[in-house]
């Protein structure tokens, strides 16, 4: 490894091909949450939470012992999809049902309450020591990439699966949204709730419909990332920090540019981390500032009438 | 209520002297609480403009830093606390001039991304800051006299009684003054406000700058009275637990923020005591239950005891 640290281009070849994989995991969560605060107009705090109890649910299932390798990709996908079809149809029935009428600032701590219940039960239920199952990107292998006369290996679940599931993801959900009926309806709801629910729209399904794809998401970035890191707690602390800043500079209810974004602040976090790695954590936030100083109302929001 | 407040202040004052003497290990633990009382109270203010800041714990860290970077060479607790205040004060105005054109989610993100951005580069400059090991803070005096012992307590804690009594004033006078009524305005109607001539902007700069000089003071309490500052004191879960004292207390009146953080205070250390390993589940489930059950906060509790009260 030590010997390319010369060459400032492959470096930055390094640099782009992790952070692609890094950005697909952050664009996976902050969909889910930017999809949620779009539709329900709650910033949902324990989104992370749902992140971290993914990736702890495919690592313990993944565990298992009798399971076949080729196993251990759907298992990631079957523990997201239960985490999210579990906790998410819950915890919008029994308690953000209860708080839609509420100030912003009543249902931000609401979700911080949760977002607190739900770290310490992570760790009633996975312990304190860092979990880690890598079997997923073991089985899959690695491919060699040619750079500059050198070959590097790279895990092809970073190089292929990860930005794979992350572009799937997106034209699925992009398909969704504008093709099909359901999809037109959560649109409809988002954009004036008040008129969708005149049109005879149940705004309560659509609510509980998109919290729950919500979680799902945010399981699925989990359940993802779990092979590639060690568990520790505080990952959906640090999860959800970095997706506020994504959505806030993607500005609110963008898809797509809620996936440029991820890219952008992906590949700036990976940059940062071969060249200047102690600004690695700041990155996101410089990006963020720097775009919301220029545009208020984020890359590709649209700018809102004055309330008068 | 307002005029029943002094008196309740005076007697809840007496009321932690008396605690504080009869139980010295809770004194400690009522020295801090008063300290976040005093950034709560920060908090408050944006609170009435409708805003909410998830990083006004950057602000309660600059305070503490600039502690244990100046006690060494001038450990006076009466030139560090205005020391403190200043510079929180400074970089708030500068953050504030910035911030205060953002409203709602996008307030409370860029706050939270500046203290994110402040705890890293405390974290991650150990040369200068020791990282998350932290900084001991240098013995300190009190108007030249040494601190030490059993006396040190009960110096920081009338400090930290005195800095709170004098902010619950100047946040009550704050709160009458036309400055201070604005802030509602900005909550239910901005353009109206700019329609009386009045620049929304500058409202809230005003009580933003006031809540960083008040979480600065916090946070210099804090260091002085631990002794031991970490990047911590700047991670968004203390700013977010400085919001959660708000709605605890309720933010229907001055005192509540400092009823709310010794409630909040009491209640980390008997959780903590009874259930080690799920304080922070017991706060959340408390907390969910003053939003959903009693809305106006510890405050709100008081208030209608006492309307009550005078109504038979």
């Amino acid at each position: 490894m030590i010997t390319w640290f010369d060459e400032n281009g492959l470096l930055l070849g390094l640099a782009l091909l992790d952070g692609l994989a890094y950005a697909a995991l952050v664009f996976m969560v902050s969909v889910g949450l930017n999809l949620v605060f779009g539709v329900l107009r709650v910033l949902n705090v324990a989104h992370g939470s749902f992140y971290a109890i993914g990736a702890y649910a495919a690592a313990s299932l993944g565990g298992m012992a009798g399971l076949p390798v080729w196993a251990s990709l759907p298992v990631l996908l079957l523990a997201a999809v239960l985490v999210g079809l579990v906790l998410g149809p819950v915890i919008e029935r029994i308690l953000l049902r209860r708080i839609y009428a509420e100030e912003p600032v009543i249902q931000l701590l609401v979700t911080f309450a949760l977002f607190m219940i739900l770290e310490d039960a992570q760790k009633l239920v996975w312990g304190v020591q860092p979990v880690s199952n890598d079997v997923a990107v073991r089985w899959l292998g690695t491919v060699d990439v040619p750079f500059a006369g050198d070959v590097i290996p790279f895990t092809k679940y970073q190089l292929f699966l990860l930005p794979g599931v992350a572009l799937a993801t997106l034209v699925g959900l992009a398909w969704f949204l504008r093709r099909t009926l359901t999809g037109r309806v959560i649109v409809a709801v988002t954009v004036d709730r008040e008129a969708a629910t005149a049109m005879g729209i149940d705004a309560k399904k659509v609510f509980l419909l998109t919290f729950t794809a919500g979680a799902v998401l945010a399981a699925l970035g989990g359940a993802l990332a779990s092979p590639t890191t060690s568990l520790v707690p505080g990952i959906g602390a640090q999860t959800i920090v970095l997706s506020f800043a994504v959505i806030a500079t993607a500005g609110l209810g963008q898809i797509e540019g809620a996936a440029l974004t991820a890219l952008l602040i992906g590949l700036g976090r990976s940059v940062a981390v071969y060249f200047a790695p102690e600004l690695e954590v700041v990155v996101p936030y410089i990006i963020m500032v720097a775009v919301l100083l220029v545009r208020p109302q984020g890359l590709f929001g649209a700018a809102e009438a004055r309330r008068v | 209520m307002r005029r029943a407040e002094p008196w309740l202040a005076l007697a809840g004052a007496l009321a932690l002297v008396a605690v504080a003497w009869a139980a010295p290990w809770l004194r400690f633990i009522l020295t801090l609480a008063l300290a976040k009382g005093i950034a709560v109270l920060g908090i408050l203010l944006l609170l009435r403009a409708g805003q909410v800041s998830f990083g006004h714990a950057m602000y309660a860290a600059v305070g503490a830093y600039v502690v244990a970077f100046a006690a060494p060479s001038m450990g006076d607790v009466l030139v560090l606390l205005p020391m403190a205040m200043l510079t929180a004060g400074a970089i708030g105005l500068v953050i504030g001039l910035f911030i205060t054109r953002y409203r709602e989610i996008f307030f409370s993100m860029l706050n939270l991304a500046l203290s994110m951005v402040l705890y890293s580069l405390l974290e991650k400059f150990y040369a200068i800051t020791k990282g998350s090991d932290g900084i001991r803070v240098a013995p300190l005096s009190i108007a030249g006299m040494p601190m030490d012992g059993p006396m040190a307590g009960w110096v920081m804690f009338g400090t930290a009684l005195t800095v709170a009594a004098c902010f619950w004033w100047v946040a009550r006078q704050y709160l009458i003054s036309p400055m201070g009524e604005a802030l509602a305005a900005i909550k239910t109607r901005e353009t109206r406000l700019e329609f009386l001539g009045v620049s929304a902007r500058g409202v809230l700069l005003v009580a933003y700058v006031l809540s960083a000089i008040m979480a600065g003071a916090a946070g210099a309490i804090i260091a002085m009275t631990s002794r031991h500052v970490t990047p911590l004191l700047a991670y968004w879960t203390s700013s977010g637990e400085l919001v959660f004292i708000a709605i605890l207390g309720g933010a229907g009146g001055v005192l509540g923020p400092f009823l709310g953080a010794v409630t909040y205070e009491l209640i980390r250390v008997y959780a903590a005591a009874a259930f080690a390993d799920i304080w922070q589940m017991a706060l959340g489930l408390a907390l969910l239950a003053v939003i959903l059950f009693a809305p106006g906060g510890v405050w709100g509790v008081i208030a209608g005891l006492l309307r009550r009260a005078r109504a038979t």
